[in-house]
């Protein structure tokens, strides 16, 4: 198949960048977008001319690094799927597909679609854990913990880190993705310990950082390609209330 | 080279608490005197680094990523091994010990792989303290699976996502003291080389990746976590960045390299659909439980499979192995695959993949059990190919997954070169010739929590150290040697690719030194990669610029270690005459086919030794010997 590929050019983070179109052809329906992308990046480089820069690595949907807003829709169109897992079949032939970075304030353009979510890692340095050290901790079957409630931390665990919860709300709020921190931790009877504090300061760095409110417009939620349930967000929101209460 | 493996004495079971009772202890208060440096925040450096943090040395961790979250650990899926004996079924430190030896052919050290069994219970505890959400029963309790032919149900897991979770454990105990600013992280920096001063690793130069700056850092003592090799063969499960320049440059620095020939090839993986293809994806070996593996009785057969009558199928393992069937062992299912289309057998458009078929087990069990077992796998299978596995046979093909050999490590994980340290897939310890799985995720965790932080604390109380600085000649001629090198890639400017370049050398790799391998084709591959080397150094095109974010010339440099690390795999497996774990010389197997081993000549690590460019690298040997599970012949029939 044969597409245009309408992609974001910026050279750094000072640059004002602009859209520039490439026509990529001979696109076999079965290899992934970003298949196409080095399909693409091997002719610019042949010619001498820059490669698109975009962040990838496993190519599998686990690693959180790719991140693309494709015509649109943070991740692309579908559902519960990366960037990496979108397969070119998903478009048509002679088809224009828009490709741009994530757009947050948090999240400045590093270049052309790669951004910096650092400030992503620097919530979770605020409190996204356990304060267990290594050793001189109790036997792993010490404390049962209920099947639901070990699976509910584990759908809250299984975020990847993407950001595209982000890039796809009107707000630019983390809330999603520090939902689902709070709420693995706070399920389980290991993390509860520290749930005040860990709520307090993931919130307030969050904020630092310059994330937008929740307007509960849960555009996070559809474009999460782990689909992290928003009831997430309101178990942060709970969370931060019995924090402000006590 | 003179090889001191520092090996306790002592019964096993005794050696390593001995062993960590007599290591020397840094005095609590000295201990943020002394600055360590962490290469890599997978597994084994994020947990590494983490526990150097808590006790109070002060840590410098880099990774070319933008956040240790996102290293190739993350995407293992099966599982972690510990013989904690929940499941009541006679497991023990002895077995999982024993099971390990065996499984890597008897090419590993005793002692160290006791004590990964050892340390293994403790690292399941870590992980549910810092809340790692393991599957668990209906109880409550943590629940196990069986894995990879072991016979007792050891592994822990967290649904697929079990190197996930492992890892955003070890981060989350990595963030808290980046929080507490014991350790500071540095993300996409790319280590490019490792400063000696007066013979000590003492440093690093890295490349910082968004501006293209080349840094300058000082420590005591220097931990690469850097991961494993894979990728010399371009197509494998390992994700795309993953590379060897930073044991590479180690191994040019004095490091020594352990059996670099020791690869392992995952039988089940989705076959290659194209040129454009830029990784395999793995798919979980469970699916041989229900699956028959065949091609066509007729070389070339273009009819889709459903067209093929039963009589004309040629179910070829049930036919070799009677009574393994479609279960024999990795490395077996693994060759015969690639014999079959070798021979012209293959299916699909590519002609390089054997059908695993599950219609049997579907009219057998029906196809929600199915479903129930397997849902994932087929709908992974399914997005990636469009065929559905319920209605047609899965295509899959072998497909490179983990190196076992890596950078020669004593008992303490430290390298030939005094004050650097290697854990993890790095490293050559602990799996032998071949890796059993869900003891990957284990060792790189058992290095990092429960092994290094013991054995620095040794070094650096009885080492001396000359007052070194980031400004010091050692590091100003480093920065000035990368320096050459990043301009002298930029400037070749010739017609091909780096893509085309790693292409080429994974086919080299793959054809001569992959699953079969000969004298024959060893020899080929060692007069093909020089060649390919010279040319790239002459014709490879590298675009962009040299001072800001550049995906092409950081491959670039890592296409370069390859093609020489790539040489050194053909040297090692054309010296080791013998077949045994993942390493299969034709010319050295049963009557039956099986890999045949020879003990008396090679039972021993190869532990490489850099010479000098185009020099023949100096093979050392440090002698195995097996007081506990005796050496014997593996046999599938
Ligand atoms: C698809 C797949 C499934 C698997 N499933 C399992 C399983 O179920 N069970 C199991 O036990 N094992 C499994 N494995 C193997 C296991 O995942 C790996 O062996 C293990 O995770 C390696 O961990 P590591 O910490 O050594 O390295 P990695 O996780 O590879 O981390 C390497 C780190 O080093 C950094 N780095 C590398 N070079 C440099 C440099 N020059 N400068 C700066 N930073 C650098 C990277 O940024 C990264 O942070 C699987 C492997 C694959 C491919
Ligand atoms: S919550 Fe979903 S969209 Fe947001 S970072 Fe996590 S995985 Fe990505
Ligand atoms: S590349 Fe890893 S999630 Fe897409």
């Amino acid at each position: 198949m044969n597409v245009t590929l309408k992609v974001w050019r910026q050279k750094s983070k000072d640059d004002k960048g602009r859209f520039v179109s490439y026509p990529v052809r001979n696109v076999s329906p079965d290899a992934s977008f970003l298949e196409m992308l080095d399909v693409l990046n091997e002719e610019l480089g042949k010619k001498g001319e820059e490669p698109v820069a975009f962040d990838h690595d496993c190519r599998e949907g686990i690693c959180g690094s790719c991140g693309i807003v494709i015509d649109g829709r943070a991740h692309g169109p579908g559902r519960g799927a990366a960037t990496c897992e979108l397969r070119m079949r998903s478009f048509r032939d002679g088809d224009t597909i828009v490709a741009e970075p994530w757009r947050a304030t948090p999240f400045p353009v590093i270049k052309d679609l790669v951004v910096d979510r650092t400030s992503m890692d620097r919530i979770m340095y605020a409190g996204g854990y356990i304060s267990a050290k290594t050793g001189g901790v109790p036997d792993g079957n010490s404390t049962p913990i209920p099947k639901p409630v070990a699976e509910e931390a584990m759908d809250a665990a299984s975020c990847i880190g993407c950001g595209a919860c982000v890039a796809a709300c009107p707000n630019s709020s983390a809330m999603l993705f520090v939902g689902a921190k709070v709420s693995q931790l706070a399920l389980l009877p290991q993390g509860k310990v520290e749930a005040k504090r860990r709520v307090e300061r993931m919130v307030d760095q969050m904020d630092k950082e310059g994330f937008g409110n929740c307007s509960n417009n849960y555009a996070c939620e559809a474009e999460c390609p782990k689909e992290i349930s928003v009831q997430h967000i309101a178990r942060l929101n709970r969370e931060f209330l019995k924090k402000t209460l006590a | 080279m003179k090889l001191d493996s520092k090996i306790p004495s002592g019964p096993v079971e005794k050696q390593w608490d001995n062993y960590r009772f007599n290591l020397k202890l840094v005095n609590p208060s000295n201990k943020r005197k002394y600055t360590i440096i962490v290469v890599g925040t997978g597994l084994a450096g994020a947990s590494a680094a983490a526990s150097f943090g808590e006790l109070g040395y002060n840590v410098l961790a880099f990774s070319y990523h933008e956040s240790p979250r996102r290293a190739h650990s993350i995407s293992a899926q099966g599982g972690i091994n510990a013989p904690k004996n929940y499941a009541n079924d006679g497991d023990s430190i002895y077995r999982l010990f024993y099971d390990t030896v065996k499984g890597g052919d008897y090419r590993a050290r005793e002692a160290n792989v006791y004590r990964l069994a050892q340390v293994s219970n403790s690292i399941i505890d870590q992980c549910v303290a810092q809340g790692v959400p393991f599957a668990r029963d209906y109880a409550g309790y943590l629940d196990n699976r069986s894995f990879g032919g072991a016979q007792v149900s050891r592994t822990f897991y967290a649904r697929g996502q079990t190197g996930q979770q492992l890892l955003l454990g070890a981060y989350s105990a990595l963030c808290r003291q980046i929080d507490l600013g014991t350790v500071k992280f540095f993300p996409r920096r790319e280590m490019l080389d490792v400063v000696l001063v007066d013979g000590q690793a003492r440093g690093i130069v890295a490349r910082n990746l968004v501006s293209g700056a080349i840094e300058s850092y000082d420590a005591h003592a220097v931990v690469l976590a850097t991961g494993g090799y894979g990728n010399v063969f371009y197509l494998s499960t390992n994700a795309k960045a993953c590379n060897a320049t930073a044991i590479w440059r180690a191994y040019k620095k004095g490091a020594v390299f352990g059996n670099p020939c020791y690869t392992q090839i995952h039988p089940t993986c989705i076959p290659q659909s194209g040129d454009y293809q830029s990784k395999l994806t793995l798919m979980s070996e469970s699916l041989r439980n229900d699956g028959r593996i065949w091609v066509s009785k007729q070389k070339g057969d273009k009819r889709k499979p459903e067209e093929i009558p039963e009589s004309e199928r040629d179910y070829y393992l049930e036919r070799l192995y009677p009574s393994f069937g479609n279960l024999v062992p990795r490395d077996v299912a693994s060759r015969r695959a690639k014999e079959m289309c070798d021979k012209g057998f293959g299916v699909g458009p590519t002609g390089l993949a054997v059908y695993l078929d599950f219609s049997d087990a579907i009219k057998r069990l029906g196809k929600n059990v199915i479903e129930e077992k397997y849902g994932n796998l087929f709908d992974m299978y399914h997005e990636i190919t469009a065929e559905d596995p319920y209605k047609t046979p899965m295509r899959i093909y072998p497909a490179v997954h983990y190196t076992m050999g890596g950078l020669w490590v004593d008992y303490n994980l430290m390298s030939s070169i005094p004050g650097m340290y290697v854990i993890g897939e790095a490293n050559f310890s602990d799996h032998g010739a071949n890796r059993l799985g869900a003891s990957a995720l284990m060792q790189g965790l058992a290095d990092g929590y429960f092994v290094i932080p013991y054995t620095i604390g040794d070094y650096l109380a009885s080492s001396k150290f000359s007052p070194v600085t980031a400004e010091s000649t050692e590091f100003k001629t480093a920065k000035a040697d990368l320096d050459a090198m990043v301009h002298k890639l930029m400037s070749i400017n010739g017609k091909k690719s780096v893509e085309e370049f790693h292409r080429e050398l994974g086919k080299i790799m793959w054809d001569n030194v992959g699953m079969a391998r000969t004298k024959e084709t060893l020899t080929k591959a060692l007069e093909e990669i020089p060649k390919l080397r010279q040319e790239f150094w002459q014709n490879v095109k590298v675009v962009g610029s040299s001072n800001d974010l550049n995906a092409d010339l950081e491959r670039a440099g890592r296409v370069a270690d390859f093609m020489e690390l790539g040489e050194l795999l053909a040297r090692d497996a054309l010296h080791r005459e013998e077949s045994c774990g993942g390493h299969f010389r034709v010319e050295h197997q049963t009557e039956e086919g099986e890999a045949k081993r020879d003990d008396e000549k090679f039972s021993y690590v190869a532990a490489w030794e850099y010479a000098g460019p185009d020099k023949t690298p100096i093979l050392n040997k440090e002698p195995l010997s097996f007081e506990y599970v005796k050496p014997s012949q593996r046999s599938y029939k």
